[in-house]
């Protein structure tokens, strides 16, 4: 098996402008965060960024590296609406595709299982029709056995992706990926719709360590489907990663309160060990 | 539902418990009324978005609706009391959705006479004037399972002729959505502060079903920004039975967010108007205030327990 280990540094030199790139995890919860910021440190920009969007959509964007997004939601969770994202968007500093949160699912899927789309019962009669005016239906060949209507769905494209960045609580060397806390959202698919998948994960383990910590269907990612390993700790911060750690929801509140540039200054000058600093020397003058 | 005579009613006296009167807070006429739409829906999800919807079915729950399945917020479905029987993460919710095995109680910035529902954006879509949750679950709920609102501040910002975005999908809409769009459309009831209402008239427009009371019918038809049908009797919202209110008060929500989500008309200026929507389960001032509602506008695919403690009310 190969050695798939890598830095953020280095997932972020495989990245290129213009790229569509999924991001895992959901709202503000077990997002890749510390190679959003390796993303934010790079030149790259003009992404196409698919994802249930948390403080790495507010981030990307405030940062103006989105030009489409392709989301839900933006949300921080505890708070609802994603302060520099709003401000992105009512700025008119990228273009929105915005879908329902099944549509989404099932673009990832259809990407996932290289069909062209899938059928949905979901955005018939909403405006997520008219804001996209590319969105088609499909008319079902069979006939209800009961009605006899054949029921017309919306045939929601393949969200084929460039690359997958998702964030695990364990993963091995070769890319097998764990996820430990309660829900895997849909990390996995975001690493099967995307022609290279990069894990960032707390901590790389043994192989043999991976079934021992947890029962096997914790075992989320296959490496067959994963691209590069990145360890690092504290990555998701500040959302949250169960059980590792919860969403830091002071900083979470200090981020939604901050201007961007003026957060950027503090807490993205650097790498990932000074961000890390930073928030370490934050916490400490907070509780002085 | 046993509502009481149209006459108006001061504080309500709750007859019988041999204690005297006992006041019954607007939060908790509201927290009744979230309760009972899940009456009768058997083993389904009640997944409630906001503090009172949350208390209501949790009340529901634990008396007249006992099969109802309630999630922690996260990816567990839990019993009243926390102790999980099950899992439920997002992919898996998505499918209690889709196959119709939930009832959803959705927030609104706003809302039309047929239900149409927006918590995305206010203003031009292309160009938002404020930006809200965005689009969300709610295309998904209201094509596969019955969707009922809940709207903890009845006004004419959120009572519109004309939602900015559909993306809960009202009767209307449906109708004209081709073949088939309607096979599990429902939107049970409409929640507020000041009332209960419905869809059930010929066209499927709003109703007003009753008010609770100290709320008069001629307050909310101020309050609603379209043109309401009222039957000629107006009815008041049920009171809740002595045990219902001491589960409501000592059980399911004794640090009172009930409170904090619908203050009580009844105490002081600050009552009706002093306290934004979103108050209860740590919305934040990030501008959830501008949009009515906006912050327990979450129409996700999952709802969330009570706001409190880890999980966040699953926002």
């Amino acid at each position: 098996m190969s050695d798939k280990t890598m830095s953020a540094q280095d997932v972020v030199g495989r990245l290129e402008s213009g790229m569509t790139v999924g991001i895992g995890g959901w709202g503000a919860r077990r997002k890749p965060m510390a190679l959003v910021r390796a993303l934010l440190r790079s030149e790259i920009t003009d992404l196409t960024v698919v994802s249930y969007g948390g403080p790495d959509v507010g981030l990307l964007a405030a940062a103006g590296r989105i030009r489409t997004l392709v989301t839900a939601f933006a949300t921080l969770d505890s708070v609802p609406l994603e302060p520099h994202y709003r401000a992105a968007r009512e700025s008119g500093a990228f273009e929105l595709r915005e879908v329902d949160e099944a549509m989404f699912m099932w673009g990832l899927h259809a990407a996932a299982n290289r069909l062209p789309f899938l059928p949905v019962r979901a955005g018939l009669g909403s405006d997520v029709m008219r804001v996209n005016p590319d969105l088609r239906t499909v008319t079902s060949p069979y006939p209800d056995p009961v009605s006899g209507i054949r029921e017309e769905l919306v045939a929601m494209p393949a969200l084929r992706l460039d690359a997958a960045l998702v964030h695990m609580n364990r993963a091995d060397r070769a890319g097998n990926g764990q996820y430990l806390g309660p829900d895997p959202y849909f990390d996995d698919l975001f690493c099967e719709a995307a022609d290279t998948a990069y894990v960032s994960c707390e901590r790389i383990v043994d192989t043999a360590e991976l079934a021992k910590e947890a029962a096997p269907q914790t075992l989320l990612l296959q490496r067959s489907s994963v691209t590069g390993v990145v360890e690092t700790p504290n990555g998701a911060h500040f959302t949250s990663c169960a059980p590792d750690y919860g969403r830091d929801e002071a900083f979470l509140r200090l981020y939604a309160s901050t201007p961007y540039a003026e957060f950027a200054e503090r807490f993205l000058g650097g790498g990932e060990q000074d961000y890390q600093d930073a928030v370490r020397t934050w916490r400490k003058e907070r509780e002085r | 539902m046993n509502e009481g005579a149209g006459a108006v009613k001061g504080a309500v006296a709750m007859s019988g418990d041999g204690v005297g009167a006992v006041r019954v807070t607007r939060a908790e006429y509201c927290v009744i009324a979230c309760a009972e739409a899940w009456r009768g829906d058997g083993e389904v999800l009640a997944s409630p978005m906001g503090a009172i919807p949350s208390v209501g079915a949790r009340l529901a729950r634990l008396t007249f609706s006992p099969d109802l399945l309630l999630t922690d917020g996260e990816a567990l479905l839990v019993a009243p009391d926390g102790t999980p029987e099950g899992w439920l993460p997002y992919r898996r919710h998505l499918t209690a959705v889709t196959g119709g095995r939930r009832h959803v109680m959705m927030g609104a910035s706003q809302i039309d006479r047929f239900g149409n529902q927006n918590i995305a954006c206010v203003g031009d879509w292309s160009r938002p004037r404020r930006q809200l949750l965005g689009v969300r679950g709610a295309p998904v709920n209201t094509l596969n399972n019955p969707t009922s609102y809940w709207i903890p501040r009845h006004s004419p910002r959120v009572f519109v002729e004309r939602v900015d975005m559909v993306c809960g999908v009202g009767y209307d809409r449906i109708a004209a959505a081709g073949p088939g769009a309607a096979r599990f459309h429902r939107l049970p009831r409409v929640v507020t502060d000041l009332a209960v209402l419905d869809f059930a008239t010929p066209d499927h427009s709003m109703r007003l079903v009753s008010v609770h009371p100290g709320v008069s019918v001629e307050q909310v038809a101020e309050a609603t920004g379209f043109a309401l049908t009222v039957p000629d009797e107006v009815p008041f919202t049920r009171d809740p039975t002595p045990e219902e209110l001491e589960l409501i008060r000592t059980v399911i929500d004794p640090g009172g967010l009930r409170e904090r989500e619908v203050p009580d008309p009844r105490d002081g200026p600050g009552g009706r108007t002093g306290v934004s929507p979103g108050g209860a389960g740590g919305a934040s001032a990030t501008g959830a205030a501008d949009a009515p509602g906006a912050a327990d506008a979450d129409g996700g695919a999952r709802g969330g327990g009570i706001p409190a403690g880890p999980g966040g009310g699953g926002r």
